[in-house]
This record gives C-alpha cells, structure tokens and sequence, in this order.
C-alpha cells in the first residue's frame, strides 16, 4: 500500500506539465472553436458597450430632437443616424446602446435569481432525499407545467407596475427547476461515489461534504446552463417588454422600442422596430454561441438526468 | 402498456392539484389587500367589497381553496370583469384560431425541421450542412417578434404577396404568415436535435448490421436510425409546445390574430384577473395532457421505456 502510493507519486510529478489541468484543457477546447470564441466576443463586446454607454452613444438616448426640428422625427438611418430616429426624434442607435443596460443586468440577475433557487433547492432534495426529495421533485414538476411567458406575465401582474426587480424576481421564481434537476442528479450521483463515503468516514460535516465535495461538479455543466438561459432570459425579457409590461418608459428597452415602432413599419419606417430586433438577435446568438462553446469544451453532457 | 398508462396517469394528479394550488394562491396571497389588488384601476370601496365577497376573499384561507377547488372541478371560473363572460365561455371562444396556428406551426415546424435535421446528418460537414446550422442558430436567436415583423415588412409590404395582420374570416392564406413566424423556433431547434440524435444512432452498431445485410440507405436512414433517433425529437417537440404557448402570446399580438394569446395580453391590460387565472390554469392543465400524451408515445417508440 505504501510503496503503491510512492510509485503513483514518483510516476505522477515529472509528468505533471504545467496548466494541464481539468480547466486549462478545456480552455484549450475552447479557444479552439471559431464559433464559441465569436460567441464570447460578441459578450464581452456588448458587456463593455453596457458598462460605457455614455461614451459609445452619440446623443442622449432621452433628448427628443423633433421638438426643434421636425426633419428629426422618423428620419432613416443615415451617417448622422446609423438606425434613424424614433416619432420623437430619439436617437435609435443611442437608445440601443443605452438598452445593452437592461437587457444584460436582467439577464445576469435572473440567472443569479434562478441558480440561487435552484441550487438550493436540488441541493436539499438531491442530499436528503426521503419526503424532501419528494416535494421538491413535486414542485419542480408542478412549476414545469406552467407556460413559462404566461407564468411570469401573471406574476408581474400583481404589482401595480413592473421594474427590474420584480422582472428578474419573476424570472427566477420560474425558471429554477432546470438548476434544480441538475444540481438534484449530480448529488444523487455523488452521493454513491466513494469520495463523499471517504469524506463521510473521516468525519467531515454535511456541510463541508456539499460545498467542498459535491458543489465543485456542478459548476461547469451550471456554467453552460446559466449561459444557454441568459440567451433566453433576454428574449424573455424583450417579449415582455413587447407586450408593454416589461420595465417602464422611457427608459429604453429594445422589446419596447420594436413594439412602439411596430405602427410606423406599415407607412414604411421599418427602422424603428427593425433595428433592436437585431441587436436583441445578435446578443442572444452570443450567448448561445459562448454556451454551446462552453458545453463543447467542458463535456457537459445535453442533460445530467436525475 | 395500460398499466404504464395508467401509473402515468395517476403520478399526474397531484402535480394536476399543485398547479390548482398555485394558480389560486397566485392572486389570493399577495402583500396587502388582494381585494384591492383585483380592484385595480377601479378602486373604489363598493367594487373592492363585491370582489372581496365574489372571491370569498373574507373567509379563510383554506375555505377559498376549497371552493376554488371546487368550482374549477365544475368547470366554473367565475367571471370577466371587462364583460362579465363565463371565463370558459371566453378561454373556449378563443381556442380554435390558436388550434389552427399551433397545429400549423408544429407541422411546419416538425416537417421542415426535422427534414433539414435528418439531411444535415447525412450531409455531415458539407456546405448544406453549415448552411442549414447556421440558419438553425440565428433561427433560435432572433426573438418571434422580430420575426414576424420582418415577414410583414417583406412579403405583405415590399412585395404584397400576403395580407400582413388580421384573422381573415380563417382564409389559410392569412394563417401562412403567423404559423412561419411560431415554426421558426421550434423547426430550428428540432434540426439541430434530429441532427445531433442522427450522427449518434448511425455509430451503432444495428445500423452497421443493418448496412451489413444490404439494405438500402434509404431504409438504413429511415427505418433503423431515425425511428431511433426520434425519441430526443419527441422530448423537445414535447417541451417546445409548451415554450410555443409563449411564441403564440407574442405573434398574434404581432398578427392581431385573435386566439388565447391575445385574450391574454387583453386582459393582462386591463388587469381582468378572472381571465388570467382562469387561462393559466388552463394552459397548464392542457400541459399537464399533452406531457402525458408525450411520455405515452415514447413508450410506443420505444418498449424498453414500458419496463423501466
């Protein structure tokens, strides 16, 4: 036994290269593919669009330019426009800018929201198991079998008015059990791996074996799933505001902006709504880009199933 | 297989009585005064207390589940405020022109994508199959709104081959329009599933067997490795008519199509909570059956599933 564990350390420290960990592989992966690399550019970009807005956009994506010259209401892209201007005379490409703000802090808080939730929640049921197990399997079957748009409309409409906060609330509350299945399957599968028996004998404490032994699986297939759902959080997101219960004017949201400019594209100011459809197109596509490289380079299987 | 289905059936109802308890505590528990909440706009002291005696909203708590309980199990929904409907009667009215579109958009949606799918496997790696991937992405990408404006701006304004809005007394020609604006999802997703499901199933081995004994590839293709691969295809047609509830929300507001997702939006405006809760619960209730139906059909693919 002994001389065993000697021979394993003797054969394993010449051939340990260095950054040739688990991570730095699936860096390597990742950096490989064209596709997930453009994915995480286009992220990046946008992130860096959201946090220095005011330096990026050309005018106030507020200031009504119309009221002092008319020529500035519904004018066409141009070079002095690049997506035209709004009935006010708002700058488009300004307020698409300004509207990377709402669309990415929704999307981050509502994944922070739904991990939080979900990992909580399949981490209890999945350790436990028993009658816990039990009714949160319940409950993640019975919050499955609501239209997930609908449910969160019907939430936000409790509240006089909706904000960012309760939108991302929102979200959250219903849309933690994919988390939760996942975090429930991968404890359900540690919990027979001799490593948490190990951990168990030498006496480490049910909290210890969940954050130190079990949570560390989890995080690259969370990684994947929290990505894949911001693309989704943020067509969520410009749905609701669509539907005109998203987060109030006239702060801009591309979701809006498409559905007030929705009445100009029959008299031929297709700009209006056009314009953000694309970016809300192109910011998803990143996500889902980044979240497929991400699955691809990590070996994270389509679903972990419980 | 009818005690498969009848085991399914019967884990279905208590998720069936959770829904029912979560849809009534959806309005009935809320911060503050949920009689004042369901008054909305129209606040004033008499309308909050006939709502508050209308939803039994000053018994306790258990009592209003109960008669909430029972009568949605009578089918009673109670009443619309805007119009003072029965919210069935509403729900009902409502159901066929969205039957229509969703039965339209899943065939579309099923046909095409599972088509694209199948040739992008056979075709591994050639210039269709980047082509068709590539259209799969930005298909899942682009919002159904922004869809659906854009086939308005080009086929009914720029080239007027299609009337862009309306219901048109159910001529099929005002039904293509929205139905390629709710398939796009759903066809993309299920080219990329039926692609990614194919390359799997032709690395087994009965599809080499297959080949082996002489078979055709059509029959190869056809008969052993999609009959196979269909059963991830069924899952995601599964779960993607439930996420279609959403896209039929948003595209006949885009289409003014007049079906549930309109009724929903309406009263979403107007804050008719009768309609709300009435159509949530009927939604999942149908999603709870379609699921069902869904589970019932892999076991018809796939035997193994019956003896698990």
């Amino acid at each position: 036994m002994h001389a065993s564990v000697e021979a394993v350390a003797a054969t394993a420290t010449p051939e340990v290269v260095p950054g040739r960990s688990l991570w730095s592989d699936a860096r390597r992966r990742f950096f490989r593919n064209k596709l997930a690399v453009l994915g995480l550019i286009i992220v990046v970009g946008l992130v860096l669009v959201a946090i220095f807005a005011p330096y990026i956009a050309p005018y106030d994506p507020l200031e009504q330019l119309a009221w002092e010259d008319f020529s500035k209401s519904l004018a066409p892209p141009s070079w002095e426009h690049p997506f035209g201007t709004d009935l006010y005379g708002r700058d488009i490409f300004s307020r698409v800018i300004y509207g990377t703000r709402i669309s990415l802090s929704i999307a981050l808080m509502a994944a922070v929201v739904t991990t939080a939730i979900g990992i909580t929640l399949g981490a209890l049921a999945g350790y436990f198991g028993g009658w816990v197990d039990s009714f949160i399997t319940w409950l993640i079957n019975v919050v499955w079998s609501f239209p997930f748009l609908l449910f969160v409309l019907a939430i936000i409409t409790i509240f006089p008015e909706a904000s960012l906060t309760i939108i991302f609330i929102a979200i959250g509350v219903v849309s933690w059990p994919d988390i939760a299945r996942m975090t429930r399957g991968q404890f359900l599968a540690a919990r027979e791996n001799e490593y948490v028996e190990a951990a168990k004998a030498i006496g480490a404490s049910d909290f210890i074996i969940i954050f130190r032994h079990i949570l560390p699986n989890i995080i690259a297939p969370m990684l994947v799933q929290a990505t894949l759902a911001m693309g989704s959080y943020i067509q969520l997101e410009a749905s609701l505001s669509f539907l005109g219960f998203g987060v109030p004017p006239p702060t801009p949201s591309w979701g809006r902006m498409a559905s007030e400019g929705q009445n100009y594209l029959f008299s031929g100011q297709w700009w209006w709504s056009i314009m953000p459809g694309i970016a809300i197109m192109v910011t998803v596509l990143g996500f889902n880009l980044l979240g497929d490289g991400l699955r691809d380079a990590l070996d994270v299987r389509q679903q972990t199933d419980g | 297989m009818a005690r498969y289905a009848l085991r399914r059936i019967v884990e279905a109802i208590p998720v069936f009585l959770g829904v029912v308890l979560v849809v009534f505590l959806l309005y009935s528990v809320v911060p503050g005064d949920p009689a004042r909440l369901l008054a909305g706009q129209r606040g004033d002291p008499e309308t909050i207390a006939r709502i508050r005696a209308d939803w039994g909203l000053d018994r306790p708590l258990h009592e209003q589940f109960f008669s909430f309980v029972w009568s949605a199990i009578r089918f009673d929904l109670g009443r619309s405020y805007r119009n003072n409907m029965d919210v069935l009667d509403a729900i009902l009215l409502r159901v066929p022109a969205t039957l229509e579109l969703v039965v339209a958009s899943l065939l579309l949606g099923g046909v095409v994508g599972i088509s694209v799918g199948i040739i992008s496997a056979v075709r591994q790696n050639t210039f269709l199959d980047y082509l068709a991937m590539t259209g799969a992405v930005i298909g899942i990408s682009a919002p159904t709104f922004w869809i659906g404006l854009l086939l308005i701006l080009v086929f009914a304004l720029k080239l007027g081959w299609i009337p862009g809005m309306g219901y048109g007394d159910g001529r099929w020609i005002y039904l293509v329009l929205p139905a390629v604006t709710l398939a796009t999802r759903p066809m993309a997703l299920l080219a990329r599933i039926t692609r990614s499901a194919m390359l799997e199933t032709i690395r087994q081995d009965y599809i080499r067997t297959a080949r082996a004994k002489g078979l055709s590839e059509w029959a190869v293709t056809v008969k052993h490795a999609l009959r196979n691969a269909l059963i991830p295809v069924v899952t995601i047609l599964g779960t993607e008519t439930a996420a279609m509830l959403g896209g039929v929300v948003v595209t006949e507001t885009v289409f003014a199509w007049p079906g549930l997702g309109r009724l929903f939006v309406e009263a979403l405006t107007f804050r008719d909570y009768p309609i709300i809760r009435g159509q949530v619960l009927f939604l999942a209730t149908v999603f709870i059956v379609a699921n069902l139906i869904v589970d019932l059909s892999y076991a018809l693919f796939d035997p193994r599933i019956r003896y698990e």
